[in-house]
């Protein structure tokens, strides 16, 4: 279906190709994930299936490339797109109409489908994705996981044979990521569509896949089945680190393959006591203390009476579903947000009532889109923007060396990868030596590589004597990186606690790692590594 | 005005109203309303829109906006006897004097504007007549917009406008974008302390801004691309040049012609003439370019019988305003001198009352979204993005 002969791309100005010697071929029918650090060239292989690479993009493409026997050398992304439906990472960005049917029915429209079949087409696709009930709303009052199917159901109606994904489902929560995924796979089953898929959160996904691509950021790339290529990747969800830290064969890819393999090791576990999961924080002096927090956004109470408080040295991760709260509580607390009642005190002092400037002394907070406070050319000159703004003596360029270090000071902002973004806009913010950090959402589009960095950097924080809290969907990261859970649902707390008592407490709520060895309260795979120095006593050599 | 739509819901079948018989109603009620200073004809205009406006609006979000276009109309008004008040016109003896300002002196190459000085009742209320025709003129415009989807309006364009027709609707959609994420990173700002006043707490605000929306467009653009927006059909080089050819020369002529017209002294054959050959011109290039577009539409809108009603009323009062026949051309614009109640004339009042009838010719409107908007989708989006 996809064939790539010997498929090259460099960029304009670039040293490196971005891929070279690429030859692939991806049958009919086929799921298949696409898998890779961030920039390891992941989008533009995805782009060069459909021509935007290097129609669109620009850039030299060497080899060829054909889809469905059109070779895209000679075929514009527009002419492939009966062939080749492309879904990108923010569905809203690619909307051109207003609403739910009239977006479904756009590329027909622009294919010159006869208005009987087009009608005929809407139908099926809505029933398809389960958007029937929405066919009429406006295509901005939809969630985030109805927007994506949209996004996909947009694709869909001109019946491409094959689908094109670049990680759907990164801004989308848990439940949304979810409803995405089922309808790509039933798409797959039923349909009999090819897809090309990449993703970061690959413990959503992984099972689902029939072939790998993995790319190891060379420019070349490997592909072929799952339990092959993971054996040695150096990404993989946790089940996957942890099948081969038991050197389980083959290796399992699922919850269910793997708590199949795991019975002997838990029972091993069974004896042997259970190491914290992170060191245990000494207990500090309280930096933070919110009582009664009220936020309203027009009539809706976003925060209802929320009381919390926070201590030096320790790590919260804030969690629950989109809308649940967590954004408007972490800018209350900070206190550029609205906040209709309650007090909030830090170092005796209530961050709303005091200058922006001092408020930023008191609590720093890392936005959900860091490149909001980014504005000047290059990082240099955000740093030194950011020592004079702050002018508490602390060098933010020395800040952000040791949260990412080597980042060339002459790059513009936004050409740096999401994780160098997120640490250039820490460090201006740590700049003026906040003793509370929020980050809201700081694990988007980050890969596993960027988030364990960012876990070092969380505990450094916490180690400094400051207090973190960390906003994100992302269990596996609150599991390595949080002391304390906070779930917050409909504007109040529901779950507040330590971290292994409050995320083991549901299953689906639980790491992999906690589903696998249930009832052993396990979180992560480093701390079953110190609980079991060899795991796997019968194949030493498969240890990574 | 007693029909009440409810009524007649059940018989017919609720559907949309062509967005163009919308558009030739409302814009005829416009220009008949242009025709009048008569402040009771005015009035009953702005009842006409009033009523069908309530009669056969949508839920859609645009449709919501028709009390701000009265807010504006009463806002016009009053800017325009405020502004007669403030900058005196002097009075005559017949006048009636309200009050009178104080006089404020000007320099001397100022000359002939006064400020403050006598203010006469006839002043006042000429300049709220003629507010209240501006205000109904915008009225008019706000109802086409009320009650036609604008975007389904751009829909019904020739096919060789297509492209121009995509352009306006996306950026039509990017104005909201621009002014949330302006907001976004206005808020943003206050997290860094916004330093400085003036142009360096502009560009804090604008580069983010401006980057943001760049790097929507060419999502969106990839996005069209890779959907098919632009396939090029079965053009020849040669018959694009034709189009062009054909367009340009369309133009020049209308633009002759137009010139023609307005200028008494122009020859005769710039006129008319020059207008009709221009507006074949420009038909035959838009029915060329056309037709290599290859694209079809979706529920397209059907132009049926209500559609003519519609559109029909609304030139017939048009017209019948325009032609002053059977009626005293003078009843229209009645004069301040003497100062007296202005009589309503009955072939106007009914040619409006006539217009009005479009409220219960047009089928009640249809395709109600599902449910409205559910808690749920509500409580689904980060808040926080949404509303501040």
């Amino acid at each position: 279906m996809i064939r790539f002969d010997q498929v090259g791309v460099v960029y304009h100005g670039a040293r490196e190709p971005v891929l070279r010697g690429v030859d692939l071929h991806i049958p009919e029918g086929e799921l298949c994930l696409v898998v890779g650090r961030t920039g390891s060239g992941k989008s533009t292989l995805l782009g060069a299936v459909n021509g935007l690479v290097p129609h669109f993009t620009g850039g030299t493409l060497s080899g060829r490339v054909t889809v469905d026997g059109r070779d895209t050398a000679h075929h514009p992304p527009r002419e492939l797109a009966d062939v080749v439906g492309v879904v990108g990472q923010d569905p809203v960005a690619g909307f051109t109409t207003d609403t739910v049917e009239e977006e479904l029915a756009y590329a027909m429209e622009q294919l010159a489908v006869p208005p009987d079949v087009m009608r005929k087409r809407v139908e099926e696709t809505l029933d398809l994705l389960g958007l029937a009930d929405l066919r009429h709303r406006a295509l901005h009052e939809l969630s985030g996981g109805q927007q994506q199917r949209v996004a996909i159901g947009s694709v869909l109606t001109a019946h491409p044979r094959v689908l094109v994904l670049d990680e759907p489902t990164s801004a989308l929560d848990p439940t949304a990521a979810e409803e995405v995924l089922a309808a790509i796979t039933r798409l797959v089953h039923d349909l009999g569509v090819t897809v090309l898929l990449a993703e970061h959160r690959l413990e959503r996904v992984v099972q689902y896949a029939d072939r790998v691509v993995y790319l190891p950021g060379d420019g070349t790339v490997r592909d072929g089945p799952p339990a092959e290529v993971f054996a040695t990747t150096a990404i993989a969800p946790p089940v996957v680190r942890l099948g081969r830290l038991a050197g389980w064969q083959p290796l399992p890819l699922s919850v269910r393959d793997a708590r199949r393999a795991a019975a002997p090791l838990r029972e091993r576990l069974a004896g042997l006591p259970v190491p914290p999961v992170r060191r245990t924080p000494v207990p500090g002096a309280r930096l933070l203390d919110a009582q009664r927090v009220v936020v309203k956004h027009g009539r809706t109470v976003a925060v209802r009476e929320v009381s919390l408080s926070l201590t030096a040295g320790q790590v919260t991760a804030l969690m629950g579903r989109n809308g649940s709260g967590k954004s408007s509580l972490l800018w209350a607390l900070q206190g550029s947000g609205a906040r209709r009642g309650g007090t909030v005190r830090v170092d005796g002092r209530d961050p709303g009532k005091v200058s922006a400037a001092e408020a930023r002394r008191l609590v720093g907070l890392v936005p959900q889109t860091p490149t909001d406070l980014l504005y000047l050319e290059t990082v240099d000159a955000e740093i030194a923007q950011a020592d004079r703004e702050s002018a508490t003596g602390l060098a933010a360029r020395g800040l952000l060396d040791a949260l990412a270090p080597g980042i060339p000071g002459g790059l513009h902002p936004r050409d740096l990868s999401e994780g160098q973004q997120l640490a250039l806009v820490l460090a201006v913010q740590l700049a003026a030596a906040p003793p509370v950090v929020l980050l809201d959402e700081p694990t988007r589009g980050l890969d596993y590589p960027a988030k364990d960095s960012l876990v070092g950097v969380v505990d450094r924080l916490a180690a400094e004597g400051r207090t973190v809290v960390v906003a994100t969907h992302d269990v596996e990261f609150a599991a390595a990186a949080a002391d304390r859970v906070v779930v917050m649902a409909e504007g109040e707390i529901v779950a507040d606690g330590p971290t292994p008592a409050v995320i083991t407490a549901s299953p689906t709520f639980a790491p992999q790692t906690a589903k696998i060895l249930a009832p052993h309260p396990y979180l992560t795979v480093p701390q079953l590594t110190r609980a079991l120095p060899n795991p796997a006593p019968t194949r030493p050599e498969a240890t990574p | 005005m007693s029909a009440h739509p409810a009524e007649d819901g059940g018989r017919r079948i609720p559907r949309d109203l062509h967005p163009l018989a919308w558009w030739a109603w409302a814009l005829a009620l416009g220009t008949a309303a242009s025709r009048t200073t008569n402040p009771l004809l005015l009035l009953l205009v702005l009842g006409v829109l009033g009523f069908v406006v309530t009669a056969r609006r949508t839920e859609a979000p645009w449709a919501r906006g028709f009390p701000y276009y009265l807010w504006l109309a009463l806002a016009v008004v009053a800017i325009r006897v405020l502004f007669r008040c403030v900058f005196a016109t002097g009075v005559t003896p017949e006048d009636h004097v309200l009050l009178t300002l104080p006089r404020i002196p000007t320099p001397a190459w100022y000359a002939g504007i006064e400020i403050g000085g006598p203010v006469s009742l006839e002043a006042v209320l000429s300049s709220a007549v003629d507010g209240l025709r501006l205000a109904c003129l915008m009225c008019c415009i706000g109802a086409a917009n009320t009650l036609a989807n604008p975007k389904r309006a751009l829909r019904v364009l020739p096919g060789a406008l297509y492209e121009l027709g995509v352009a306006v609707t996306v950026s039509l959609s990017v104005a909201p974008q621009l002014v949330a994420s302006a907001q976004r990173v206005r808020r943003a700002r206050r997290l860094r302390a916004g330093s400085g006043k003036g142009v360096r707490a502009l560009r804090g605000i604008v580069v983010p801004v401006l980057s943001d929306a760049l790097d929507r467009s060419l999502h969106l653009a990839a996005a069209m691309d890779s959907r098919g927006y632009g396939r090029s059909g079965t053009a020849t080089k040669a018959s694009r040049r034709a189009t062009g050819a054909l367009l340009l020369g369309g133009m020049a002529g209308l633009c002759a012609g137009l010139y023609g017209l307005l200028d008494g002294t122009a020859p005769a054959l710039l006129g008319l003439p020059a207008l009709a050959a221009g507006s074949a011109l420009c038909v035959a290039g838009l029915a060329l370019g056309g037709r290599r577009v290859r694209r079809t539409t979706y529920r397209p809108d059907p132009w049926r019988l209500p559609e003519w009603g519609v559109a029909g009323c609304g030139l017939t009062a048009a017209v019948l305003l325009c032609v002053s026949v059977g009626y005293d051309a003078t009843a229209l614009n009645p004069s301040l001198y003497p100062l007296s109640w202005p009589a309503l004339p009955v072939v106007p009042a009914v040619a409006l009352l006539l217009a009005g009838a479009a409220g219960v010719l047009a089928p009640p409107p249809g395709r109600p979204p599902a449910a409205g908007p559910s808690p749920r989708a509500a409580d689904d989006r980060e808040l926080s993005e949404v509303s501040q």
